[in-house]
């Protein structure tokens, strides 16, 4: 998530190795910008990742919160 | 796959207590206590002065004035947590939407997003009235562009958080999905992180909330009932 509302930074499937390299590779560049991996478990649950899972329908990567 | 169930920016946190049911409830009885402390006072002065001498009568009422003027403003900045931030508070009325879409280009698809996350009925009353209702383990939530409502359970009492997301330039739905995902990983975390701003009746604080916000703590009150 970010200003432009969200990007798509990488899409995957389980069988291609090569795009989850990738994502993975993004996925790190994002969690170095501060980015924090969460991964939606449906209604009312989500999991916090360090690591993309690759099984995963979803990765969001939003910023930290912080007291106001 | 390395998973927590523990919100990340507990680290930054690392003197804060606990914030689970019973620091609520421990917490929700001091605001109680601390509002009849600063006003009951006031109010014995007042009715005092007026019952003693009756030229105090101008002093006597000011007094009083006291006595309602401070809980309000406490209760003010309790329902200010979820009040909307600029420049999307100048546009509370008619052409909101369009407005908040000129100052922020990501909001529709933020507002995409968001829907995404929530229920059928907490993404309708998110629409109507931006805040977005989370049913959790300590109560109800109303989460903002800026902070969160906590109805406690049994509808009594209303905790207050300042919260956010670290980057101001997020679109509001953006934001609030933010939060959103923050309580879902870690609600217990997500309060300790949270600044509490106010806990006290929910009437207190849907007074001072803009109208247009009133039907979600409705809601979230009757659904904490």
């Amino acid at each position: 998530m970010d200003r432009t509302g969200h990007t798509t930074l990488a899409e995957w499937t389980t069988e291609d190795d090569a795009a989850f390299a990738a994502a993975v590779r993004e996925f790190g560049e994002q969690q170095e910008l501060g980015y924090i991996g969460t991964v939606p478990d449906g209604p009312g649950r989500a999991t916090h990742v360090r690591q993309l899972p690759r099984d995963a329908d979803t990765v969001i990567l939003r910023r930290p919160i912080a007291g106001g | 796959m390395a998973t927590s169930q523990a919100l990340p920016e507990l680290a930054s946190v690392p003197w804060r207590q606990p914030t689970d049911a019973r620091w609520l409830r421990r917490w929700a009885r001091i605001w109680h206590a601390w509002t009849l402390l600063y006003t009951v006072p006031f109010i014995c002065a007042g009715v005092g002065m007026i019952w003693l001498e009756p030229l105090a009568t101008p002093v006597g009422l000011a007094a009083l004035a006291h006595a309602w003027i401070i809980p309000e403003l406490y209760a003010f900045r309790g329902a200010s947590v979820v009040r909307p931030k600029q420049p999307r508070a100048s546009a509370q009325a008619p052409g909101a939407a369009r407005c908040a879409a000129t100052a922020f280009p990501g909001e529709p698809v933020a507002q995409g997003l968001l829907g995404d996350l929530l229920g059928h009925d907490e993404r309708e009353l998110q629409r109507d009235t931006g805040l977005a209702l989370e049913r959790g383990a300590l109560g109800i939530w109303l989460l903002g562009e800026g902070g969160a409502l906590l109805v406690s359970p049994g509808g009594r009492r209303v905790h207050c958080f300042c919260v956010r997301a670290v980057d101001r330039e997020l679109p509001p739905s953006d934001r609030i999905a933010h939060l959103l995902l923050a309580l879902r990983v870690d609600e217990e975390g997500f309060a300790i992180v949270a600044n509490h701003a106010f806990a006290g009746a929910p009437w207190r604080v849907a007074r001072r909330m803009p109208p247009r916000m009133r039907p979600a703590l409705a809601a979230a009150r009757q659904g904490a009932g």
